[in-house]
């Protein structure tokens, strides 16, 4: 173990330790010092900070260096080098060097860039192979990847920026446990001899994997925190990506460093089959210990469901009531039977929703006060004078309730061509204002996509609404007392009791349901 | 070689890789033709992706032919408000897209044909490949007056542009790719290529807009399918392979696992509007309301789609002060998208007091704004 003191001549040891074939042992005063390719042989005389450059080693990820405070010292002219120069400073105090990665060849002879989109900013950690940037030139857009795995420390250009190809893109702080990768071009493979390891600090928590299987993970968008690893020290292994990816996609990746298309048949001629591959012909995951990594994720409220709460909220003031009902629709079904032919000839799709539509308006006229508003301060009730019915929708991005204007001076067919029209801008995402805004009263045909009875909540400024659960198909008795197939709906009101009294709402239900039920009475009241 | 684009023809491109094929052939390049059955732009543009992050192009590279139904394609870092009319694009029912490589935004259709070549960035060379084309087309049709300009489009007759290009360039490997208009609808392509919103800034790259024509104008005998043929021939000749073209379904999670999950990505709206860079939105609305015409200055800034400062210069008192900042309250962070504006503005006219003249003041307030988006 090391024992250093400042500037003391000491016989003491510096013991660099490696794990694989290169071996830095460096024994201060008079001992050879040999690195992997055996052309570093240097001599130490003293204890004394100096500036040194070292050419290219081929340092591996995992020398271990003695974190405390120790003095390094090279001689400059003992050393024999051939390749790079690098500048290697040591200090006391920190442990991370700083490394300026600079802008990689681009190619056909392009020496400036704009900096488009930065994807790290100053202070995150990173690992080798992650993007740090994206910059363009000339139609090619370029992702610029790390060659280091460390902390930025500075990003030397803003958005828009000329960056220019040769100069320092950012700093990295590398994390002097792991020694410095060379300066080699970024589509050279990486020295992969034996079992190299690297230490990654990923948000605090350790993950050990090889340079190959981070590549594998990072070319198959994993992170290794998500991977369960089965190595020695929890270190995650080749298989244990395949492992991950194979429940994921249900597909087996050969175990390569870069992915091909392969198939997964028996017969895979020049495939290297283990004896796991061979055992299979189908892609079957491989059953692991079950370990769920599901985390909790938490967004913004926006958009549609920012509107939501707003509308809800303030619904919420109203003191709701609710009355329920069922209804008999044997004979409408029949009627739209005949009708729906007819309509389609006139290029328009016939629902039940217009009958309905149309029966609450002419309930309206009779209880005007389902369609009136009550205003803040609860003084004065207006009655409104045009029935715009809201038909509650369900969109892809959420609920939005659009209205037919003026449906008292509307027929069943003009409903029924104008909930076309709403349908089809509202499914593109299209409504304007005018069709979103001056609703008196709401519908909402839940049942279409199922159940019986709901608990509406009114819209304000709206003091009404009604829910129709789905058509079923049950048994009832007639006037003789004989069963019969009957098509039955539910209908669940709610109305504002401030100014609705349950004798009003269940008045109006009755009507509404007496035209439902008897189409043909319709006709009588139709203006 | 006529294609025959029946599903018969789908061979694995493992298959492709793995059997080995009787004849001569250069160890040195292999390479790979391959054709898209879909004509879903997103779908294409994730065979892209994939390729590009998966497939060892050292080994061999690629060649991509693939055709999309009517869509506007963005490049990577431009802004759709300033490159295209949107509110067409939704009247029409158009796609947006935004691809991966930078440039300049093209129209498709099934009269454009798209080219992808795939190699390893140290073997990325535009004007080769482009040369490749020319090459191509003068083999099919040697009257054609073709060339290829150093800004890498190729003109037609020395005025008229009929490819554009753009690239991409990762870690290891790089695509360079680039459109050919054989028979697009020229009438669509320049009425949604013209971007009615005004009043825009932005550093996004913009396009540099070009007369366009159709090889087919030039020669009426001329289809998409041949020109595919003719390209696929010679870049089989140029890398000594067969030409042979191996169909693949770009909804195929056995064969590209994770295909599905990229398509995905591409038809979000964080990444077609989300990702356009930051800009700014300063214009007047001029408003006709009952006899005068009111000249309301907007000013707005955009960051990843989303609206993130708002201010609209009213007259004192047009609108309630609580119910003006409730406005600008609820449009700050939300989507720079009609559709959300439009849900957002019209429940706050819920909650607001039941007064007809400030009813027709916010819809002909709000439904200015929304024309700008």
């Amino acid at each position: 173990m090391l024992e250093t003191h400042g500037n003391h001549c000491e016989t003491s040891h510096l013991e660099i330790v490696q794990r694989f074939d290169v071996l830095l042992v460096i024994i201060f005063t008079g001992v050879l010092f040999s690195g992997s390719s055996k052309k570093i042989i240097s001599k130490f005389y003293s204890f004394e900070l100096l500036e040194v450059c070292i050419h290219r080693v081929r340092w591996c990820s995992s020398i271990r260096v003695i974190k405390s405070k120790y003095v390094c010292v090279f001689d400059k002219s003992a050393l024999k080098f051939s390749h790079q120069q690098r500048l290697f400073r040591t200090s006391a105090v920190s442990c991370g060097q700083i490394v300026q990665f600079k802008l990689s060849d681009i190619g056909e002879g392009i020496t400036e860039v704009t900096v488009k989109e930065w994807y790290i900013k100053e202070g995150d950690s990173v690992s080798q192979f992650d993007s740090i940037c994206e910059v363009q030139s000339d139609k090619a857009s370029v992702t610029i990847t790390s060659r280091y795995d460390g902390i930025i420390r500075k990003l030397h250009y803003s958005i828009d920026d000329i960056a220019f190809v040769g100069k320092p893109l950012v700093d990295i702080e590398i994390d002097a446990s792991k020694g410095f990768a060379s300066e080699k071009d970024v589509v050279e493979t990486p020295p992969m001899s034996h079992e190299e390891h690297t230490h990654q600090e990923i948000k605090g928590h350790k993950t050990l994997a090889t340079p190959a299987v981070r590549r594998l993970a990072m070319e198959n968008n994993i992170k290794l925190s998500e991977v369960v690893g089965t190595g020695k020290d929890n270190r995650i292994l080749k298989e244990d990506i395949l492992n991950y990816l194979a429940k994921q996609t249900g597909a087996i990746l050969p175990p390569s460093p870069k992915a091909e298309i392969v198939p997964p048949l028996p017969k895979s001629e020049t495939v290297p089959a283990t004896p796991k591959d061979k055992a299979r012909k189908i892609p079957v995951p491989v059953s692991r210990p079950i370990v769920f990594s599901g985390k909790d994720r938490t967004e913004p409220v926006t958009g549609f469901q920012k509107a939501m709460v707003k509308t809800m909220s303030a619904a919420l003031k109203i003191p709701h009531f609710g009355y329920c009902d069922e209804i008999d629709l044997t004979q409408l079904v029949q009627l739209r039977e005949e009708l729906k032919p007819l309509a389609e000839i006139r290029g328009i799709k016939l629902s039940f929703m217009p009958f309905f539509i149309k029966a609450a308006s002419l309930g309206l006229l009779q209880y005007p006060i389902l369609n009136a508003s009550l205003d803040e301060n609860c003084q004065n009730v207006t009655y409104k004078a045009s029935h715009n019915i809201g038909v509650a929708m369900d969109t892809e991005q959420g609920l939005i309730v659009p209205n037919v204007k003026n449906v008292q001076v509307c027929s069943v067919f003009d409903i029924a061509s104008e909930l076309n029209r709403l349908q089809s801008l509202g499914s593109a995402g299209q409504l304007g204002t005018s069709d979103l805004t001056g609703g008196t009263f709401t519908l909402s045909n839940i049942g279409t996509i199922g159940g019986t009875y709901a608990k509406p909540v009114i819209l304000p400024p709206e003091v009404a609404i009604g829910a129709l659960g789905k058509i079923q198909v049950v048994p009832r008795f007639n006037g003789q007392g004989e069963v019969f197939k009957a098509q039955i709906m539910n209908v669940s009101w709610s109305a504002d009791h401030r100014i609705i009294d349950g004798a009003t709402m269940a008045r109006f239900s009755n009507l509404w349901k007496s035209y439902v039920e008897n189409p043909a009475s319709m006709l009588l009241d139709l203006k | 070689m006529v294609l025959q684009p029946s599903l018969k023809n789908c061979f694995r491109l493992s298959c492709v890789l793995r059997t080995p094929k009787a004849g001569f052939r250069s160890t040195a390049s292999e390479a790979l033709i391959i054709q898209s059955v879909s004509n879903d732009v997103y779908q294409n543009l994730a065979v892209e992706d994939w390729i590009h992050d998966h497939m060892d192009l050292e080994k061999r590279q690629v060649l991509f032919l693939w055709r999309n139904s009517p869509a506007v394609v963005i490049g990577r870092h431009q802004n759709p408000w300033q490159e295209c009319n949107l509110r067409l694009l939704r009247q029409k029912n158009i796609k947006l897209a935004r691809r991966r490589s930078g440039g300049g935004t093209v129209y498709h259709d099934l009269g454009n044909i798209n080219l992808t070549f795939f190699t390893t960035r140290k073997k990325y060379e535009r004007m080769e490949n482009l040369k490749l084309v020319v090459k191509a087309l003068k083999a099919l049709r040697p009257q054609l007056d073709i060339h290829v300009t150093d800004r890498y489009d190729i003109l037609l007759d020395r005025h008229y542009k009929i490819s554009g290009t753009a690239a991409k360039l990762g870690g290891t490997s790089a695509y360079h790719h680039c459109t050919l208009l054989c028979n697009a609808d020229k009438f669509v392509l320049s009425s949604v290529l013209k971007s009615p919103y005004k009043g825009l800034k932005s550093n996004a790259t913009p396009s540099v807009p070009a007369s366009v024509k159709n090889l087919f104008e030039e020669d009426p005998s001329l289809t998409s399918e041949m020109l595919l043929d003719a390209i696929a021939k010679e870049y089989a000749t140029q890398h000594q392979i067969d030409h042979h073209i191996t169909l693949i379904n770009p909804a195929d999670e056995t064969l590209l696992p994770g295909i599905n999950n990229k398509t995905k990505e591409l038809q979000t709206w964080e990444w077609v509007y989300g990702k356009t860079p930051k800009f700014s939105v300063s214009t007047c609305l001029n408003m006709a309301y009952k006899d005068s015409v009111l000249d309301i200055k907007v000013n707005m800034d955009v960051k990843h789609g989303r609206i993130e400062v708002c201010n609209i210069d009213l007259p004192e008192q047009w609108l309630p002060p609580a119910l003006y900042s409730k406005l600008v309250k609820s449009l700050t962070g939300s989507k720079f998208c009609p559709n959300e504006t439009t849900t957002l503005v019209t429940t706050l006219l819920r909650v607001c007091p039941q007064d007809d003249e400030l009813h027709s003041r916010w819809n002909l307030l709000c439904e200015n704004m929304i024309m700008l988006m």
